[in-house]
């Protein structure tokens, strides 16, 4: 897709959705459509680090969680409005995503998942212990009722995820058609030919696990504010690692639209599944949907799609 | 400018309590074609690799040009000009052939200069080197489309695309019938045209004979053997680890 083409596109999905905000008084549909979207940052964050690098990232809700617990810090301390509360929560997910890559990128492949999922548990237990922020017994956070020019709060809330969500995909698609994306698809094919090649695939795993960690981050800054009770179990909840795993392998991993159809895919299904059976059924029907794809189509929705482009051609 | 490229001092490696390289001394002269042979298990590839930057050597010293590589990462010894073909090609399986050239192009020679290539100039040089080693009509295909000599190829192609002042072309014509390593000592003899310095490993005595003027024979991590290539095959200790007592 042609650079004019893909902002044309993003332009006219954002403003379709922004249109919807207009129109549709259920605050029910902000609820869900802030959570499609949120997977949508979620997903391809992952997808920076596990589908361009392919590092398998484990850890997705200690990322998550971080930003979470930064707003939660900075509503005691002094309150900032939520675009602050996202840049903190991105720059402090960015930093543990840094010191990650120094301490575990040497090791790869199952070995690297075990210890994303180990800092993951670490950051949990941080935060259970710690008072400040609720511990296990979690913290209440009361949102205004109305933003200024939007009105509704949730309505104010599903749209800055609406532009986090079209940021984290031009980030992605800036990436995949860059020197650094080029780099990145090395590191997965083979690091040392990459090394011969004269990629300097340390500096590029660190640059990719940060991005990838303060996008997490930024996902999660202003959950305290949607959810308005966060404790660790909600915060670290098992879904989000398995959501932003499942939403770019059922999608496809090889580019930035993969994450996007998988999260608007799984994402509305459990919405779908939450108001009329049951949000328990949530994680079966991922679960479900990951063994159909990993049997029919391995490398997603685009992988199915480009192998009936070819035979066309 | 000093004339030796290449010098390696008292280089050692161990894995364990096995002795990969004992103490290894080499010189390599710019524009020099040198093949490198021994038995398996020898060393070669060890030294490539500690050469490379893919290992790190315990003892002794590798300077190129001048400098010492020591402390330098792989992808730092390429931007200074060392380049490796794999005894086992690994391209970028995801991209395609001309793809696969545009890495070095982006990460070697723009690194390296301060005016960075544009598009067309890469496009234009991965055309050039498609044309060099014969895989133009394979430039947009994957690497999983490729026969074994076109791999090598690619391998090949992808060393020079770093525009290196070494190659060293480790095994470059294992498994190929006769024609096609004829293809690639080819290949090879027209990079010295170029002013590239070349390391040659190989098992195949035929293309190794034709190609050096110099060779240097390892056996159980110790260099036994440093010449003229018809005088050295025919020297007592490289006959008995060839032959045996």
């Amino acid at each position: 897709m042609r650079n004019s083409t893909f902002w044309i596109w993003t332009a006219v999905f954002v403003a379709v959705i922004f249109a919807l905000s207009r129109v549709v008084t259920n605050d029910y549909f902000f609820f869900a459509a802030y959570l499609v979207l949120q997977y949508i940052v979620l997903a391809t964050a992952w997808n920076i680090l596990g589908g361009y690098t392919g590092y398998v990232n484990f850890g997705v809700a200690g990322f998550f969680a971080a930003g979470a617990y930064c707003s939660v810090v900075l509503h005691k301390i002094w309150g900032p409005p939520i675009p602050v509360l996202i840049l903190v929560g991105g720059v402090v997910a960015g930093l543990i995503g840094l010191c990650m890559g120094y301490l575990t990128l040497r090791i790869r492949g199952v070995f690297f998942g075990i210890a994303t999922l180990a800092l993951a548990i670490v950051i949990q237990t941080f935060i259970t212990n710690w008072d400040y922020v609720g511990g296990s017994r979690g913290v209440y956070i009361i949102r205004p009722a109305q933003a200024p020019l939007v009105g509704s709060y949730i309505q104010y809330l599903y749209l800055i995820m609406l532009a986090m969500a079209g940021l984290s995909v031009a980030i992605a698609r800036t990436i995949e058609h860059s020197t650094l994306g080029y780099g990145l698809a090395t590191v997965r094919d083979d690091e040392q030919s990459a090394e011969a090649s004269g990629v300097p695939t340390l500096r590029l795993k660190l640059i990719s696990t940060t991005l990838s960690g303060a996008l997490m981050g930024m996902a999660g800054a202003p959950l305290p504010y949607y959810v308005t009770y966060l404790d660790p179990a909600s915060g670290f909840n098992l879904s989000y690692a398995v959501n932003a795993i499942a939403m770019p392998l059922i999608g496809g991993t090889s580019m930035w639209l993969g994450p996007v159809i998988g999260a608007l895919l799984l994402g509305t299904i459990q919405q779908w599944a939450t108001v009329t059976i049951s949000s328990a059924l949530n994680l079966l029907i991922v679960g479900a949907l990951l063994v159909f794809f990993v049997v029919v189509a391995p490398n997603g929705i685009l992988g199915l799609w480009e192998v009936r482009r070819r035979r066309r051609a | 400018m000093s004339d030796t490229l290449l010098k390696i001092s008292r280089l050692g490696k161990r894995f364990g309590g096995f002795v990969a390289l004992d103490g290894i001394d080499l010189e390599v002269r710019r524009g020099e074609r040198l093949g490198l042979i021994g038995p398996n298990g020898s060393g070669k590839s060890t030294l490539v690799n500690c050469i490379s930057g893919v290992l790190r050597n315990e003892t002794g010293s590798v300077t190129f040009d001048g400098q010492p590589l020591d402390r330098l990462a792989t992808y730092q010894r390429t931007r200074l000009g060392i380049a490796r073909s794999f005894q086992l090609p690994r391209p970028f399986r995801s991209m395609t052939v001309t793809q696969n050239l545009r890495i070095p192009l982006l990460y070697t020679v723009n690194a390296r200069s301060t005016r960075r290539m544009t598009e067309t100039a890469i496009a234009a040089r991965c055309e050039e080197l498609l044309r060099v080693v014969g895989l133009s009509a394979k430039a947009d295909r994957r690497p999983r489309d490729l026969t074994q000599i076109e791999m090598r190829k690619l391998e090949l192609a992808r060393a020079l695309a770093a525009d290196p002042k070494l190659l060293i072309a480790d095994e470059s014509m294992a498994g190929l019938s006769h024609s096609e390593v004829d293809e690639i000592l080819e290949l090879l003899h027209s990079l010295i045209t170029q002013g590239i310095t070349v390391i040659l490993i190989e098992h195949i005595m035929r293309a190794v004979m034709s190609f050096s003027e110099r060779l240097v024979v390892l056996v159980a991590g110790k260099k036994i053997a440093d010449g003229d290539p018809q005088e050295v095959i025919r020297h007592p200790e490289v006959e008995r680890a060839y032959l045996g007592e």
